[in-house]
């Protein structure tokens, strides 16, 4: 394959892969005003399409005609910068995700090796690297609540910013198990380790097959890394008036709130990728769609854990902030760091 | 293919700037940043002999200077926050009594 | 070609924001400099291969390290520096001296037999080898480490608390 052709398809993938995320993201919120307005007995948008499919769309002519006020009192350049910072962070790491196996491109896959896998690209230290943008996506959320020059705004940047670095290290720890069973830190491996059953029919999922512990510490961690409920303080209406992005509106606050919804969607690739197995499952039927299932299979994954995460926001209540701050370096950081020891000696003793 | 020396001259640069960020600043908390400037640049020239001697040794110790700079931010920014309740200033040219 | 319009890119924005720390009064737009500088630095270890000490770079230094120096001057709330007399003095002298340092150095570094040409990616530094070298010849050290960051974190928390929060009994009108 020609570098040509290689960076054809790589601009195809990633406008691709953007693309999809977008609507991903718009149409979260649309599953968001859903499954709660179900949750509380009540209907949520009907009216915009059929089943109000059409509301993201509605939403987004709104919030670009809506008037977008900058107060003299802010830091403008932080001020305009904070949005576009939280935005990129959290687009940017999907592209270390894989959503499928490798499909041969080109008339039937006949003329010449021209395939490629379904990801943007594979590095080395994937999963590093994710957790890299995840650090910065802080960052943000710091600068936001810094520059609006109010102190709702600070205080609520600085709680969010507090509990986001606390639970990133909760986090980390326990994705380290994932990686001491695949034995790579990079998601193709690690989803390719989690291949096959065990027992005769359970699959390998790591979420079976050992990091149980590891699956409700890492989706703990990241309910409270991505800011919500119940560990949404520093942006509770009723507390903060709105934490870090009150003074903002129309674009950039439609941009803070895609930037959070990005945020979702990556947890909960990721979530799918390390514990449930990423695209593994039925694979039947003719060739065209065993290249198109495992994708299927990755999205349906994806869609359980953005409905849980909705769920759970509408279920639980809400954490103070030193309960939230003990439980993260009390308890789950303990938890983690036994399951680390746990996971280790399991693997050695199973390799001598 | 560039010659080695030149990442070994820019880890050189940032080191001259954060040496002169830590004599000319005024702010505390700016003099620390000069001085963690100052250890990336020593990260790089590390990064870059390990590359020159072929030895991984270089790039270990890249982690162990990093974990000293984290304990070092860390105790720091305590005692700035600490100096900071007392004398109520920032400015390190008004620090310069050992008894209020 | 290629590796030297990516060494010049990332290496500029190194230098842009090293300089930009010096040249700010406000230390968070100097806070700021130094992430750009970090990042850069991360990108400057992917073109020198060492891979796994870039993601910590981004990790710890820009990640973590830095968000605490923000918290700091937030906190705080660090307002412009002032131009003392010392100050003065200390651009007078301090600015040429260290100049001439710096030219010495980069001469010697420019001269030196020792440095050849590299690829990109020379010293592929992947996950495996390093820490193949990190529990294996620098266990000891690591360990230490360890133990430091302990130390540290006990030192901070004793250092920030308030110590009359700590010595107040309580009160005597029962409030």
């Amino acid at each position: 394959m020609s570098i040509t052709t290689f960076i054809i398809i790589s601009i195809i993938k990633s406008v691709a892969v953007v693309f999809v995320l977008l609507t991903a993201v718009a149409y979260s919120v649309w599953l968001e005003r859903k499954v709660s307005a179900h949750i509380q007995n009540r209907w949520g948008p009907t009216k915009v399409g059929p089943f109000g499919l059409l509301q993201p769309l509605a939403d987004g002519v709104k919030f670009i005609f809506k008037e977008d006020l900058t107060q003299p009192h802010v830091y403008k350049p932080l001020y305009i910068a904070a949005p576009i910072i939280a935005v990129v962070f959290a687009i940017t790491s999907i592209s270390v995700i894989p959503f499928g196996n490798w499909v041969d491109i080109g008339p039937f896959g006949k003329i010449g090796p021209w395939g490629t896998y379904l990801q943007i690209t594979d590095l080395n230290v994937g999963l590093l690297v994710v957790l890299g943008i995840t650090s910065m996506g802080v960052y943000g959320v710091a600068l936001a609540g810094w520059s609006s020059n109010s102190k709702y705004a600070l205080l609520g940047g600085l709680r969010a910013s507090a509990q986001m670095i606390s639970y990133e290290v909760s986090l980390g720890l326990s994705l380290v198990g994932v990686i001491i069973m695949a034995g790579s830190l990079s998601l193709r491996d690690i989803v390719d380790a989690q291949g096959g059953v065990f027992w005769g029919f359970i699959p390998r999922w790591n979420i079976f097959h050992g990091q149980t512990l590891a699956f409700f510490i890492y989706l703990i961690s990241a309910y409270a890394e991505t800011n919500r409920t119940p560990f949404d303080l520093p942006e509770a209406e009723s507390e903060l008036v709105a934490g870090y992005h009150t003074e903002y509106s129309a674009m950039k606050f439609a941009m803070f709130f895609m930037a959070e919804y990005a945020n979702m969607v990556t947890v909960a690739c990721l979530a799918t990728l390390l514990f449930l197995g990423g695209w593994h499952g039925p694979i039947f039927g003719p060739p065209i769609l065993q290249a198109l299932m495992p994708v299927f299979w990755f999205c349906l994954k994806v869609f359980f854990f953005m409905f849980l995460y909705v769920w759970v926001r509408w279920t639980l209540p809400r954490f103070r902030y030193d309960q939230l701050m003990a439980f993260g370096w009390k308890v789950l950081l303990p938890l983690a760091i036994a399951n680390i020891v746990y996971t280790a000696l399991v693997v050695a003793l199973r390799a001598s | 293919m560039i010659p080695l020396s030149c990442y070994q001259v820019l880890g050189g640069i940032l080191f001259v700037c954060g040496v002169l960020g830590f004599l000319i600043k005024r702010n505390i908390i700016t003099i620390f940043m000069s001085i963690e400037l100052m250890l990336n640049g020593v990260n790089l020239s590390f990064v870059a002999f390990a590359a020159q001697w072929h030895s991984l040794s270089g790039q270990v110790f890249v982690f162990f200077v990093m974990v000293v700079a984290a304990a070092e931010a860390a105790v720091g920014l305590a005692i700035i926050i600490a100096v900071y309740r007392t004398r109520e200033t920032l400015n390190v040219d008004q620090v310069n009594l050992l008894k209020l | 070609m290629f590796h030297l319009i990516l060494f010049l890119f990332f290496g500029a924005i190194c230098v842009a924001g090293a300089v930009n720390l010096l040249v700010q009064s406000h230390p968070i737009n100097s806070a700021l400099s130094l992430v750009v500088v970090m990042a850069s630095l991360a990108a400057e270890y992917l073109l020198l291969g060492a891979e796994f000490v870039a993601a910590v770079q981004v990790i710890v230094y820009a990640g973590a390290i830095m968000v605490l120096f923000l918290i700091t001057i937030m906190l705080l709330n660090a307002g412009k520096e002032e131009r003392t007399k010392g100050s003065r003095v200390a651009i007078l002298i301090g600015v040429p001296g260290v100049l001439i340092g710096g030219v010495l150095v980069t001469g010697t570094l420019l001269t030196s037999p020792n440095a050849q040409a590299v690829p990109i990616g020379a010293l592929k530094g992947d996950s495996a080898s390093i820490a193949r070298l990190l529990f294996h010849d620098f266990l000891l050290p690591f360990e230490v480490t360890s133990v430091l960051i302990l130390i540290a974190i006990m030192g901070a928390v004793v250092l920030a608390s308030r110590p009359e929060a700590v010595a107040r009994g309580p009160r005597k009108d029962g409030r």
